[in-house]
C-alpha cells in the first residue's frame, strides 16, 4: 500500500522529448489510468515508475522513498505486460512463485499466496498447465496471479487487454475492476481505450505529446473537459466540434451554425459566454447524446433545427445519426424505434445546458 | 445444430478443380527433383558401404563396384581391433566433447550479453563476432604456426603435436558461429520475458539459466550440433598441427596410417569412414526437429 508521486518528470529518448515534466500523485489504493493516444508517453511514464526506464530529470517516489535509483525488483511493485511475458516453459505455478522463490520465501508461505491468487483469478485447475495450453483470457489471469502474489505496493499494468478479443475484453475489464475490489492495491493502468479508462479508474489521467491534459474522474473528464483535445478523445462517439458565431442580439446570446441554423444560449450559460462574442475561432463542443431527435424526445427541452439525414445506423439501443454542418459531418442519437432514411429531414434538439464553448487557437475549453 | 450433424455428407468433387491440378504438377516436380537429388547425395555413402564390405581382392577385380560378390565384415573388424583406431576413435571424442563444452559456455554467455545487456559497442562487437567467423581456417592456419612458434621460444611450450591444441583450436571456429546463432535466438525472445524476471528480482545471470537457456533450448541443441559437426569432421588443423599417431584425431588417422605409400587400403578406409560419421548421424538423427527449429528462429529474426 503507498502513494506513488511524479515531480517534474522527464524522459528523452536520445534527442526526442518522450515525457515533459509531469507532476502526478496517485493516492493509496487508487485507480489511476493513465489514457491517450500512440505516442503520447503514457507507457513511457508506467515503465519509469517501474524502473524499467531510466529517468532524464525529475524524482518518482513511492511511499515516502525516491526511487529514481531503486532496481525494478526494490521497488515494490509488480507489472503484467501487455503480451503477458508468461515464462513459456514453467506452469502457471511456477510461473506465479518466481518472484517469490527468488525473494527465497518460505515453501509453505509461496504454496499458500499463490493459492490465495488463484482463488481469486478463478485458476486453481490451471495451476499445473504450460502458459502455451491457456487460452488468451487465462493467460491474462495468470499475468495478474504472478503480480498479485507478489504483495506489491503498487501495480502496473501496460495495455493488458489489448491482445484479447472484444467480447473477452469486457469481461476482463469487469474481471480487473473486481480483483481491485478484492486487493485494494495502488494500481496505475495504461491504455489507449477511453472506455476502458472510464470504466476502471477512479481517477484518469488523459495524456498527449507527453503532457499531461488533465487529470479527474471519469464523470469530471466526461462532463467538464479543460481542453479541446480532452473534449475531443473522451466519450463515444466523440464530441462534435462545430465552428459556431457567437453575437449579441435583443432576445440574448445566440449560437450561428451557418446554414440558418441559430440556436440561442440557455440564460446561465449565456452570462460566461457573452465576454467572446465576436470571436472568430469558436467552435461548439456538443456530444451526439446532447443532439437527440426532437420528436422522440417528446417535449424539447433545448434549442431545435432541421437537419437532413445522410447515413444512420443502428446500434439496438440507438441509432446514430450523421448530417452535414458548415461541411462537417455532426453526430446524434435518434430513437432506436423510428425507422430513418437518408435524406430524410428531422427536427433535433440541441441540449445546450450541456454545450461547451471551445476555443480552437488555444485548444483550451472555455 | 442438431440438424446439421444429421445432414448427408456431401461428396466432394474437387479432383478436376485447378487448385488440385497445380498441386499434382508441383508435387510431381517436388518429387522429381527430390529424387534426384536423394541419388545424387547418397550415391558416395552407399558406394563406401559396398567398398566396406568388400576385401581388397574384390575391390581391385575389376567387376562392377555396385556389386557385392562375397560380403565381408573384416574390414570393420579389422579396424576395431586395431589399437590404433580405437586411439584415433578416443581423441576424435575428446577433442569433440571439450571443444562442444569449451564453446557452448563462451557462446551463450557471449550471445546473452550481446543481445540484451545494452552496452557501449556491443552492436558493432555482435558484427565483429560475425566477421572472424567469415575468415577462411585455411589463411589461419600459417598465422596460427606463427604464434606457437613464437610461444615455443619465449614461453618454452611446445605446442605442436599435442591433442589438446585443437581444443584451443577449434573454438576458433566454432563460438563466433555458435554466438551468432545463440544471438539471434536470444533476440526472438521477447523483451518483456527478461523485464518480467528483472521486476521478479532476478539477476542477469538467474534470468540467463532460468529464463534464457531453458527457453532457447533449440537454438543451443542446433549450436550444439554445429559445433559438435564441425570439431569432428575438422581436417585441416588437425593435419597441420598434429602428426604422430597417438595423437591423431580419426578423419586424419584414417588418411595417415590407411595409406602406406602408394598402397590404399580401400577396404578399411571405407570402413573407417563411415564409422567416423555414424555419431554426427546418430546425433543428427535424434536432434533433427530442434535442429531445423533452432535454425529458423534465428533466421526470421530481423
Amino acid at each position: 500500500m503507498a502513494v506513488v508521486t511524479l515531480k517534474k518528470v522527464v524522459k528523452y529518448y536520445d534527442d526526442t522529448l518522450a515525457v515533459r515534466g509531469i507532476d502526478l500523485e496517485i493516492a493509496d489504493k487508487e485507480f489511476l489510468v493513465l489514457v491517450g493516444p500512440s505516442g503520447c508517453g503514457k507507457t513511457t511514464t508506467l515503465r519509469m515508475i517501474a524502473g524499467l526506464e531510466e529517468i532524464s530529470d525529475g524524482e518518482i517516489l513511492i511511499g515516502d522513498d525516491v526511487v529514481n535509483d531503486v532496481p525494478p525488483k526494490d521497488r515494490n511493485i509488480a507489472m503484467v505486460f501487455q503480451n503477458y511475458a508468461l515464462y513459456p516453459h514453467m506452469s502457471v505455478y511456477d510461473n506465479m512463485s518466481f518472484g517469490l522463490k527468488l525473494k527465497k520465501v518460505d515453501k509453505k508461505e509461496i504454496h499458500r499466496r499463490v493459492q490465495e491468487a488463484a482463488h481469486i483469478l478463478d485458476i486453481v485447475p490451471l495451476l499445473d498447465r504450460k502458459p502455451r495450453q491457456l487460452s488468451g483470457g487465462q493467460r491474462q489471469r495468470v499475468a495478474m496471479g504472478r503480480a498479485i502474489v507478489r504483495d506489491p505496493a503498487v501495480f502496473l499494468f501496460d495495455e493488458p487487454l489489448s491482445n484479447l478479443d472484444a467480447k473477452l475484453r469486457v469481461q476482463m475489464r469487469t474481471e480487473i475492476k473486481k480483483v481491485h475490489q478484492k486487493v485494494r492495491t495502488t494500481t496505475v493502468y495504461v491504455t489507449h481505450d477511453q472506455v476502458e479508462a472510464m470504466t476502471l479508474a477512479d481517477r484518469v489521467v488523459v495524456m498527449n505529446h507527453g503532457v499531461i491534459e488533465q487529470v479527474g474522474t471519469p464523470q469530471e473528464l466526461y462532463h467538464h473537459p479543460q481542453t479541446k483535445f480532452v473534449a475531443g478523445f473522451i466519450g463515444s462517439p466523440a464530441m462534435n466540434m462545430i465552428p459556431v458565431a457567437l453575437h449579441e442580439s435583443a432576445d440574448g446570446l445566440h449560437l450561428d451554425l451557418g446554414a440558418g441554423v441559430n440556436l440561442l444560449v440557455p440564460p446561465d450559460r449565456a452570462a460566461h459566454y457573452r465576454q467572446f462574442a465576436g470571436k472568430t475561432t469558436l467552435l461548439l463542443g456538443l456530444r451526439p447524446e446532447h443532439l437527440t431527435d426532437a420528436a422522440a424526445a417528446g417535449q424539447p427541452s433545448g434549442q431545435t433545427f432541421y437537419a437532413p439525414i445522410e447515413v444512420s445506423e443502428p446500434m439496438g439501443m440507438e441509432t446514430l445519426v450523421y448530417f452535414q454542418l458548415q461541411g462537417m459531418t455532426v453526430c446524434g442519437k435518434a430513437s432506436p424505434d423510428v425507422s430513418l432514411s437518408p435524406g430524410q429531414s428531422i427536427q433535433l434538439n440541441a441540449k445546450l445546458q450541456d454545450m461547451h464553448l471551445i476555443d480552437d487557437e488555444s485548444g483550451l475549453v472555455l | 445444430m442438431v440438424q446439421a450433424h444429421t445432414l448427408p455428407a456431401v461428396p466432394r468433387l474437387f479432383h478436376y478443380g485447378s487448385v488440385s491440378r497445380d498441386r499434382r504438377r508441383a508435387l510431381f516436380w517436388s518429387y522429381f527433383f527430390l529424387v534426384v537429388f536423394a541419388i545424387f547425395f547418397l550415391t558416395p555413402p552407399i558406394y563406401m558401404l559396398l567398398t566396406s564390405l568388400k576385401t581388397s581382392a574384390e575391390i581391385s577385380a575389376g567387376v562392377s563396384p555396385w556389386i557385392v560378390q562375397s560380403p565381408t565384415l573384416s574390414n570393420f573388424y579389422g579396424l576395431l581391433t586395431d589399437p590404433k583406431f580405437i586411439r584415433f576413435f578416443w581423441n576424435s571424442s575428446i577433442v569433440s566433447i571439450l571443444v562442444v563444452t569449451i564453446t557452448m559456455i563462451v557462446s551463450v554467455l557471449a550471445a546473452f550479453s550481446l543481445a540484451r545487456m545494452k552496452f557501449w559497442g556491443s552492436a558493432s562487437l555482435a558484427t565483429g563476432v560475425f566477421l572472424t567467423y567469415l575468415v577462411p581456417d585455411t589463411l589461419l592456419f600459417i598465422p596460427l604456426f606463427k604464434m606457437f612458434a613464437w610461444v615455443n621460444e619465449t614461453l618454452g611450450i611446445q605446442l605442436i603435436n599435442q591433442w589438446w591444441v585443437l581444443v584451443i583450436l577449434y573454438p576458433t571456429l566454432t563460438v563466433p558461429f555458435c554466438t551468432w546463432i545463440m544471438i539471434g535466438y536470444f533476440a526472438s525472445i521477447p523483451k518483456e520475458l527478461d523485464e518480467a524476471a528483472l521486476i521478479d528480482g532476478a539477476t542477469w545471470f538467474q534470468t540467463l539459466f532460468q529464463i534464457f537457456i531453458p527457453v532457447a533450448v533449440p537454438g543451443i541443441i542446433a549450436a550444439t550440433i554445429f559445433a559438435f559437426t564441425v570439431s569432428w569432421a575438422q581436417f585441416l588443423y588437425p593435419l597441420a598441427f598434429t602428426t604422430s599417431a597417438d595423437q591423431l584425431v580419426l578423419p586424419v588417422g584414417i588418411i595417415t596410417t590407411l595409406i602406406k605409400g602408394d598402397v590404399f587400403n580401400w577396404g578399411q578406409i571405407m570402413a573407417g569412414a563411415l564409422l567416423g560419421a555414424a555419431p554426427p548421424l546418430v546425433i543428427y538423427a535424434f536432434l533433427m526437429d530442434y535442429y531445423i527449429a533452432g535454425l529458423t528462429a534465428g533466421a526470421t529474426k530481423g
